[in-house]
């Protein structure tokens, strides 16, 4: 233990604290800009500053290490003077066009301006000096150069949580900003539209695409019939931009915010992830039984799960070799959509042409998703629309909806009814439990053998996971598998998920099903959730995900009784020929750069 | 004032027995090194002056079985030439240092990190450096220097910024501490040198620390090569003793005609000519790494200010606020106060923000932009706004 003073406070902390974290324990505030908790420390805002007695400069907090005897002061003349004139400063190289920003009072650099810096601002303005290009190319997010204050939040969210690398620093001095390979449009580059940037991005120079005046033309259409779902890890995390606590279940009320703001149907995208389980549970089963008991190696091992369109787009550009071990079914957003203009319309007799499929999701890269030239198998655009939980919460304060008051309701059917197994899709090895959930008790007839369906390996917030599970007792048409030991991995956020890509890769790992999601802690800790979103916010949000889990009546896809109904109406058998049309997909090879 | 008058030495260039001096160093324990080293007062010739014993010191305490002596001859600060000198004349000297200061701390492998403008001189150097393997090879001792090219960017002479560019990485200088001794090139504790440094470090090992004492001032031992330019009309190297006046300098070098010395570049200090006579070059007074530049009353005080802004303005590796900002707006402060765009008092504003960039900037770039800046509108504030 340090023993150490910040404002003649005495604090004791462990070695290796920095001052910050120190300060922190005293509850004292010192400023911070290009510092978050999910990322290394960075020390170059410089906004932190604090004066160490007997130090020739000032300290950066969040860099400084404590020391035995250190005597700090976060709060002199020459620790305000030094703090003023870094606000300024930023201030000056950033387009303060402020009530025009979307992140207009979600902004940490407007924040700090409201503390440090009013009246007269001191310095010349810059902004004017550059030549600053929006860049709109990506359909996820928009990049605004003159919004950036340089902090590198996101260029080391690229590189150290996603290992994709897009952005980087380019050219130094006045020049030096961050940019893609060789200047290229973002949409022409690795990028996966995770939106973790977007997530971390303190001012307004990364902010998603928003759609939501599209979708208030849509509701305000008459000839329109709109549809919206919603992901599973929205109904976990909305709550946090309309006023509550991290951590807080507000399924019931979003359903009732949704049906005020005029959606014509409120669906669940929970019901498509049960059907992802019927359809990817078969999958598994087909590729499993071709390979070790055919023989066929037509078919690859291990089979990649597919539902993170962020992990689709990195294994695109980075493995493209093995895009045959990615499972084809299509992320339940795609499924649903593809279903929405098919299926629901003809059971609601509506013109699927009148149709607009809107889906509010955690995720940025959703938006890419649902663009993608594929994704048109019901004949029109599957998925109008996409909107990020944070977009769902501006449309709830625009229609003045009162959301502590308004009361709980249920999704609308048809595809609204869900599962246990849905809805666990939001978090890290979701999917894998529900997998397991549905096809132990396919080949054995039995539930799988953990207390409460609770796969407890294959959750938690470990960077790569691994399970074995033993099959035994199976059914006749099983009886290859008796025995057998079913390996499985998942891993969370692109880093981790490039470990295992490449183990795989080269031949080091023996897995048959892996789940692969691109966002850390899975879809809820997604690009297009409310921020701040970091390893406290993403346990509270995935604790609220099990208890959502817990208390759903039923807890297995293959129990739901519309997913039942659809197979015997619509889709005939799992992985049949109608499935093949509408729920499955094929994959592109694409640019390393 | 304790000055000394003007004397030129010569102890960098000068011709010695490398098998001899490496072989007495090699049989000396690694703390007698070290002592001798401390005992010479030899502080660290890139400018900075940091006590090169200090800095073997505590490198050579630190546990970890793998470290690094790492020769910084990323020579970028303008003005400065006298490394390019050392390099092409007795570069066996500095290997030869490397080697000495390697025993010293405990390493085996030494990079040197060479100004990618000073490519030309590889092959010479690559030549030497075989024959330096060779000799080390027969006396029997293990140590091995490779050469690692800059690109260009001033700020890969910081010495993080340095290890991160050798790296693979953008150079851009790290948070300190941890400071390199501990966890420097690859992470692990490394001593980083200038080239004069480690050829006056062995030179002390020849010569003995008594010797090297003899030169200089309490503050300031030794001898210095400086590189001279500017309105002169005799440019180039010179070892000089340290502890002259900038007056002494100036009788020597100028052309009757001085108005001011840049002393160390364009991150040192500008000393005007009523202050000639009580600055002292050296550490008690304006430190340099050598750069002396001389203008005489022909030019304008306010180009030479813009044209050190504009270097770093470009320079700046654009990580820190105070940095990245503060030089274009130092740049573009001055350009509008010039024009009249400006009120005049606004230099005031911007002597502030510079004093803010000496406490708030990450590295020695940014801290040091202020030292040209203030000296110069201090000095010569009509110059600036007329």
């Amino acid at each position: 233990m340090v023993t150490l003073k910040i404002n003649d406070q005495e604090v004791k902390v462990a070695k290796g604290t920095t001052v910050l974290d120190a300060a922190k324990k005293l509850g004292i505030v010192i400023p911070t800009l290009c510092n978050h908790p999910d990322l290394c420390v960075a020390g170059n805002c410089r906004v932190c500053v604090v004066e160490q007695t007997g130090a020739r400069t000032l300290v950066a907090a969040c860099a400084m290490p404590v020391a035995e005897g250190m005597d700090i002061h976060t709060n002199t003349l020459k620790v305000r003077n030094a703090r003023k004139h870094i606000v300024e400063l930023l201030l000056s190289e950033h387009r303060a066009d402020c009530t025009k920003c979307y992140k207009n009072q979600k902004c940490e650099l407007q924040t700090l301006a409201n503390e440090y810096s009013f009246g007269e601002h001191i310095f010349l303005d810059l902004v004017e000096d550059h030549d600053y290009l929006i860049d709109r190319s990506s359909p996820a997010f928009i990049k605004d150069d003159s919004k950036c204050i340089r902090c590198q939040r996101c260029v080391r969210t690229c590189a150290q949580l996603q290992h994709v690398s897009a952005i980087a620093v380019a050219n130094k001095g006045s020049r030096m900003k961050i940019s893609s390979f060789h200047d290229r449009p973002m949409s022409h580059v690795v990028c996966t539209n995770c939106g973790q940037c977007v997530n971390r991005c303190p001012t307004g120079a990364l902010t998603e695409k928003t759609y939501i005046d599209h979708v208030w033309d849509a509701i305000y259409d008459p000839d329109m019939h709109v549809v919206v779902q919603t992901a599973p890890a929205v109904r976990v995390a909305l709550g946090e931009d309309l006023g509550y606590d991290p951590g807080e279940r507000v399924t019931g009320k979003m359903v009732t915010a949704l049906r005020q703001l005029g959606f014509d149907s409120v669906l669940d995208t929970d019901f498509t992830a049960d059907l992802t389980i019927i359809e990817e549970g078969t999958e598994l089963l087909t590729r499993l039984k071709k390979v070790l008991v055919e023989n066929d190696h037509s078919m690859a091992l291990p089979m990649f799960t597919s539902c993170s369109p962020g992990w689709i787009k990195f294994i695109e550009h980075k493995y493209p070799h093995m895009l045959a071990n990615l499972s084809t079914c299509k992320s339940p957003q795609q499924m649903f959509g593809a279903l929405a203009k098919t299926f629901y319309a003809q059971k609601r007799n509506l013109d699927p042409a009148k149709v607009v499929s809107v889906s509010i999701m955690p995720c940025t890269a959703k938006k890419y998703e649902a663009d993608r030239p594929e994704m048109r198998s019901s004949g029109y655009k599957d998925i109008d629309y996409v909107l990020t939980t944070r977009e769902l919460a501006v449309m709830i304060k625009q229609a003045g909806i009162d959301f502590r008051t308004i009361e709980p309701s249920h999704y609308d059917s048809i595809m609204g009814v869900s599962t246990g197994a849905g809805v666990i899709f939001g978090a890290t090895g979701g999917v894998m439990e529900a997998a397991l959930r549905t096809a132990y008790e396919i080949v054995t007839g039995k539930p799988v053998p953990f207390k409460n369906l609770n796969i407890m390996p294959v959750r938690g917030m470990e960077g790569v996971k691994e399970a074995t599970i033993k099959i035994e007792g199976t059914t006749e048409e099983w009886r290859f598998l008796e025995g057998a030991e079913l390996k499985v991995a998942i891993a969370h956020g692109l880093v981790n998920a490039n470990k295992i890509a490449k183990a795989v890769s080269t031949g080091k790992a023996s897995y048959h099903f892996i789940e692969i999601m691109a966002c850390p802690g899975g879809c809820l800790g997604g690009g297009g959730q409310p921020i701040p979103t970091n390893a406290a916010v993403r346990q509270k949000r995935m604790e609220a995900i099990y208890a959502e889990d817990m208390h759903m009546d039923i807890r297995k896809s293959h129990e739901n009784p519309e997913i039942k109904a659809i197979y015997e109406e619509f889709l005939e058998k799992p992985n049949g020929h109608k499935s093949h049309e509408l729920l499955h997909t094929h994959y592109i090879e694409r640019e390393s750069y | 004032m304790n000055s000394k008058a003007l004397t030129k030495v010569d102890l960098i260039f000068e011709s010695i027995d490398a098998r001899e001096v490496l072989t007495t160093a090699f049989s000396m324990p690694n703390e007698k090194i070290i002592d001798q080293v401390l005992e010479s007062g030899l502080r660290g010739r890139g400018g900075a002056g940091f006590p090169t014993g200090m800095k073997w010191k505590f490198t050579a305490a630190e546990k970890d079985p793998e470290k690094y002596i790492v020769c910084n001859a990323d020579e970028g600060e303008p003005g400065t030439f006298k490394d390019r000198e050392i390099l092409d004349r007795v570069v066996y000297k500095v290997y030869g240092g490397m080697a000495i200061a390697g025993k010293a701390i405990g390493a085996k492998k030494g990079f040197i990190y060479l100004r990618g403008e000073y490519r030309f001189l590889l092959p010479q150097l690559y030549l030497e450096l075989h024959k330096f393997h060779k000799m080390i090879a027969e006396i029997g001792y293990d140590f091995n220097i490779e050469y690692r090219m800059g690109s260009g960017a001033y700020i890969c002479g910081e010495e993080s910024a340095l290890f991160e560019s050798i790296e693979g990485f953008r150079g851009e200088p790290r948070n300190k501490p941890p400071y390199p001794t501990t966890s420097g090139l690859f992470c692990k504790p490394t001593s980083i040198n200038n080239v004069e440094t480690l050829v006056t470090a062995m030179m002390i090992i020849a010569k003995g620390p008594q010797e090297y004492v003899k030169l200089g001032t309490k503050d300031s031992r030794g001898s210095k090569v400086f590189s001279v330019s500017g309105d002169t009309p005799v440019p180039g190297i010179y070892e000089l003793e340290l502890g002259m006046t900038v007056q002494q300098f100036v009788d020597e070098f100028g052309d009757g005609d001085t108005k001011a010395v840049q002393v160390g570049g364009a991150s040192g200090f500008c000393v005007p000519r009523k202050k000639f006579e009580e600055t002292i070059i050296g550490f008690e007074g304006v430190p340099t790494g050598g750069s002396m530049k001389l203008f005489n009353s022909s030019r304008s005080m306010y180009n030479v200010l813009h044209n050190y802004l504009d270097f770093f303005a470009e320079e700046s590796c654009g990580q820190c606020t105070p940095c990245r900002v503060g030089c274009q707006q130092l740049l573009k402060g001055v350009e509008k106060v010039k024009k009249g765009e400006a009120k005049s008092t606004y230099l005031n504003e911007l002597v502030k923000l510079a004093d803010t960039m000496k406490v708030a900037s990450k590295c020695g770039l940014g801290q040091s932009v202020g030292n040209a800046f203030k000296s110069i509108v201090e000095n010569f504030r009509e110059e600036i706004i007329y």
